[in-house]
């Protein structure tokens, strides 16, 4: 069965002046599925997640040349509307960010930005994505506090809150538990888990554990190459390459 | 020495300093106060100064000094916060950048009476403004501006960079990014820059000697057409302010009581400065905790 394809990437290289970071990606992403980036430090697969909302654009020096399709549009033709492609790619950073609001302003955010004004539209989306990022139960009675308030995966969660709320299609996640405890760390995982079912998720991580645990494919990065892609079970018990079986198995030199 | 007992001494070193400082600064102020507050009464802030005899008040001074502090915030605040907003948020590391940067912190050092000629030869005689609140409202933008400007770039390059990331991955747009998450995160600093900015503003004389004048005509505070010559809120009538007020009395007052009158202005001035300080500490805190739900 062939899952309908949300990303598509083909031939992406990016340049910071002249350095070419990325040299060439080839790469899909399925609808509803969780892909894990893994690789070592440097090996630019957070830069290549940056691509897919244009994030880079952010880095004057940074140049991203190929063809990157969210279902089937180019997100770098020139009639693109950042702001629209980011508003269906939403993204989670390694450190939560959450604004310096209280936690209902940092959910709502997005949409009342968007013009939404009813009350009652606003609770509702504040409680459906607290539920989703299981945060709810815990912040449920202090919703009017400050969201710096709350611990680190606490504020992760609600940083992912946050995120849904605006209703993206795909979310990119930047190493979203390197930050975070191990408690933290696994109730996020749980969480990825259950909306795998409503959204494409990306997510890079360095921990290997994490990939095998909770992602459908694995893409292996190296030195700005995409070494192999495949089923996550594949890539963890028999990858193709050499190079991504020294990495899994710790004999990486 | 061992690093203990040079740290011990260090310690006892600045301790001593700062000691120092505040036993300058608390009996100036202490001595300011003391002087002056025996002379203000209800009578003293209301009352218009005399010339030539004892029992002048500073009422009209006191007027000035405020509206001639509105008129210039409300020019540099707007202008103070797009060019801080543009300088932090939108301007590229070039040379022309950096010109501009230079050219605010050279401002930003140029003494007041430099400031106070530039007006007096500018706006004065060349825009024919006269000695006037409107030269000297522009007198003190030209000082306030560089500071002011300042102060709401560097607020705003404390909110860290995570902060507009996070805005814009969101799907904000840059401007949206800068208005809802930056400039609101940065709002205390700004609001406490500003006051202080103010209080500096009223306390300032050298810029307004030759722009605002050293005269205070008498005001019918019953008529408030802007158009009028005798109107408070013309502003192209001259405007002695109150810091220009103790200086002149100090250099040429005639008048019997001048020494007192100088030390219940100074007081006045001292207090109202005081004021805009806590205000600034006050309200930025309470800004401070209402945005972020603290």
């Amino acid at each position: 069965m062939a899952k309908t394809k949300v990303i598509t990437s083909e031939n992406v290289k990016l340049h910071y002046g002249d350095f070419e970071a990325l040299h060439g990606i080839n790469l899909d992403f399925a609808e509803h599925e969780i892909t894990a980036l893994i690789g070592p430090s440097g090996c630019g697969k957070s830069t290549y997640l940056r691509c897919l909302n244009r994030m880079n654009d952010l880095i004057p020096t940074a140049r991203v040349e190929g063809d990157i399709r969210l279902r089937g549009q180019d997100i770098y033709a020139p009639s693109q509307d950042v702001v629209q492609l980011r508003k269906s790619v939403g993204m989670v950073f390694q450190q939560p960010n959450p604004f310096p609001f209280s936690i209902y302003e940092n959910v709502v955010y997005g949409l009342r930005l968007a013009g939404v004004k009813d009350r009652a539209v606003l609770d509702e989306a504040v409680e459906t994505s607290l539920q989703q990022a299981a945060i709810w139960d815990e912040v449920k009675d202090k919703l009017h506090e400050s969201a710096l308030s709350l611990s680190g995966g606490q504020q992760q969660r609600v940083v992912i809150g946050r995120v849904l709320a605006v209703k993206p299609e795909v979310i990119l996640m930047d190493e979203p538990t390197s930050a975070l405890d191990p408690i933290s760390s696994s109730q996020i995982e749980n969480m990825l888990l259950a909306l795998r079912h409503d959204y494409t998720i990306i997510l890079v991580t360095h921990n290997m554990h994490q990939a095998s645990r909770i992602s459908d494919k694995t893409a292996f990065f190296l030195q700005g190459r995409l070494v192999e892609a495949a089923p996550t079970k594949q890539i963890f018990l028999n990858p193709a390459e050499k190079e991504t079986e020294d990495y899994i198995t710790g004999r990486f030199g | 020495m061992d690093a203990k007992r040079a740290d011990k001494l260090m310690t006892g070193v600045l301790y001593a300093v700062a000691g120092l400082i505040i036993i300058i600064l608390a009996s100036l102020l202490g001595y300011i106060l003391w002087q002056g507050l025996p002379h203000i009464s209800w009578h003293f802030l209301t009352s218009p100064a005399k010339s030539f005899e004892a029992g002048g008040g500073i009422g009209i001074q006191l007027f000035n000094s405020f509206y001639l502090l509105l008129l210039a915030m409300l020019i540099s605040v707007p202008l103070s916060l797009g060019a801080g907003i543009y300088l932090a948020e939108y301007a590229r590391n070039n040379w022309l950048t950096d010109v501009v940067r230079t050219a605010i912190e050279i401002l930003s050092s140029l003494p007041s009476v430099v400031v106070g000629l530039f007006g007096f030869l500018v706006f004065v005689l060349q825009f024919q403004f006269g000695f006037s609140i409107l030269s000297g409202a522009l007198a003190l933008t030209m000082f306030n501006l560089p500071l002011l400007t300042r102060n709401v770039e560097d607020a705003l390059r404390s909110v860290s960079f995570d902060q507009r990331e996070a805005g814009l991955a969101l799907g904000l747009s840059r401007w949206e990014t800068v208005t809802h998450i930056v400039i609101p995160s940065a709002l205390p600093g700004i609001i406490t820059g500003m006051i202080l900015g103010a209080g500096r503003v009223f306390g300032e004389a050298a810029a307004l000697i030759y722009t605002a004048g050293q005269s205070a005509p008498a005001l019918n505070f019953g008529d408030w057409n802007p158009l009028h010559v005798a109107s408070p809120l013309n502003i192209f009538r001259p405007a002695e302010t109150l810091a220009v007020h103790i200086w002149k009395i100090n250099s040429e007052g005639i008048q019997p009581d001048a020494a007192a009158v100088s030390a219940g202005a100074s007081a006045v001035l001292i207090i109202a400065v005081l004021a805009f300080n806590l205000l600034a500490r006050w309200l930025g805190n309470r800004i401070y905790r209402k945005v972020t739900a603290a």
